[in-house]
């Protein structure tokens, strides 16, 4: 049986990652997640965490803020609006990254796009747990 | 006859616009390299959004529950048009093609009675549509401080769109951009972002029954807007390559229609030497003879 399976992160500007993996942890919306080999095939909705991935050997790790993950039995592939390498996430980015949300959410309240406001909250409250 | 003089002056004149477009020339040969890069590593994420939401839209296409975003207002009567241009000219053909199609599908629109809104992105396609339908633009992106277009920009530019879909401001929205294809080959095209419209994906068998978290409808009503932004982008990261894909064509033209002019010019002038020092002779000649 096949122990290994394609892992790819891709942002919409580039592609991060394409390889081998063991096991991936996924920060799903409902709730983490570990996919592995031969997992149901299953699509989820990101929050803004840490993706975990194992290639057998050691763990590499990923910071996403959002976006989607689509598993099938030969591979993960996860769609995330951003990324970045978590050795590469200092504090001052992800400062960044959620005064950019707060000012999505301002400007989402401006336009009294409630469904937005939501997300944005959501995105802002993980952020600020994570940078701690 | 134009005398040496300004022959002279002319020649030096096209050969200094010619260093001038050849610097052009590989300024864009060099950006276009890079914006190249970047549409095509944009190019994953946006067709991997295709497929799955491809896969999730020919489920929830018919089902009564399907988001606004996939299934429309309901009505044809407002119509938003996004005209992606660049903000610089210099680039032979660019702009106006993707005007020239823009304005195709507005006279079109206008025919049939509908209600046209325009969202204008650069600065050069707002100068040419400004003229006729000046009264038609509800709003004007600036990009002129944006060196390298990001998925931010994109994000700007959705955010308004889908606000104003949410708001009830238009029906259907179309981005009017020009497809990289190659360096002398650039297409206007136009493509309809709301309702969206996926290519169908086929009879794929390599599409499993996917498990969704959280459901359905929930995933599909967080990925629409997403697709909405990613399709924007790829519009503007296409919009980015062509504009210096174009510049450069029409740099190398340019460069080597300055080559021919001198070599006229040259030639002009040789011969107009040659009969300044023939008229000289005749004079001294006959100046001599006359004694």
């Amino acid at each position: 049986m096949a122990d290994t399976m394609t892992f790819d992160l891709v942002s919409p500007e580039r592609k991060l990652a394409s390889v081998e993996a063991t096991s991936v942890n996924i920060p799903g919306m409902e709730g983490d997640m570990t996919a592995m080999p031969n997992h149901a095939a299953f699509l989820t909705t990101l929050r803004p965490g840490v993706v975990k991935v194992n290639n057998g050997n050691d763990v590499t790790e990923y910071v996403v803020t959002g976006g989607f993950a689509e598993v099938s039995a030969e591979g993960t592939t996860i769609l995330a609006e951003e990324a970045l390498l978590k050795s590469e996430a200092t504090k001052e980015k992800l400062q960044a990254l959620l005064e950019r949300a707060e000012a999505e959410l301002e400007r989402a309240a401006a336009h009294e796009n409630a469904e937005a406001a939501r997300r944005v909250a959501g995105h802002k409250e993980l952020l600020l747990r994570h940078s701690l | 006859m134009a005398n040496l003089k300004d022959l002279k002056t002319r020649i030096d004149s096209v050969k200094s616009t010619r260093k001038i477009t050849k610097a052009m020339q590989m300024v864009a040969a060099a950006k276009l390299r890079r914006a190249q890069e970047s549409a095509e590593a944009a190019r994953p994420y946006a067709l991997q959004m295709g497929v799955v939401l491809g896969n999730l839209a020919k489920g929830a296409a018919n089902s009564p529950t399907a988001p606004r975003l996939l299934a429309g207002s309901g009505k044809d009567d407002v119509h938003l048009l996004i005209v992606a241009t660049s903000e610089r000219g210099l680039c032979g053909g660019f702009n106006s093609s993707i005007v020239k199609l823009a304005r195709l599908k507005i006279d079109e629109l206008v025919a049939a009675g509908k209600t046209v809104k325009l969202i204008t992105v650069g600065k050069k396609g707002r100068e040419q549509l400004k003229r006729e339908f000046g009264d038609l633009m509800i709003k004007h992106v600036d990009m002129t401080d944006v060196k390298n277009v990001g998925y931010v920009n994109a994000q700007e530019i959705a955010t308004d769109v889908l606000a104003r879909f949410d708001a009830s401001e238009f029906d259907v929205a179309t981005v009017f951009f020009s497809r990289f294809r190659t360096v002398m080959d650039q297409t206007p095209t136009a493509l309809q972002l709301i309702p969206a419209v996926f290519e169908d994906a086929g009879d794929d068998a390599t599409s499993p029954n996917y498990d969704y978290e959280p459901d359905e409808d929930a995933i599909l009503a967080d990925l629409l807007p997403r697709s909405v932004t990613t399709q924007i982008f790829t519009a503007l990261l296409e919009n980015g390559a062509s504009e210096q894909g174009a510049r450069m064509s029409a740099m190398d033209n340019a460069t080597r229609n300055a080559g021919d002019m001198i070599d006229a010019l040259t030639i002009q002038f040789n011969r107009t030497r040659q009969a300044a020092i023939t008229n000289e002779l005749i004079e001294i000649i006959s100046g001599a003879e006359a004694l």
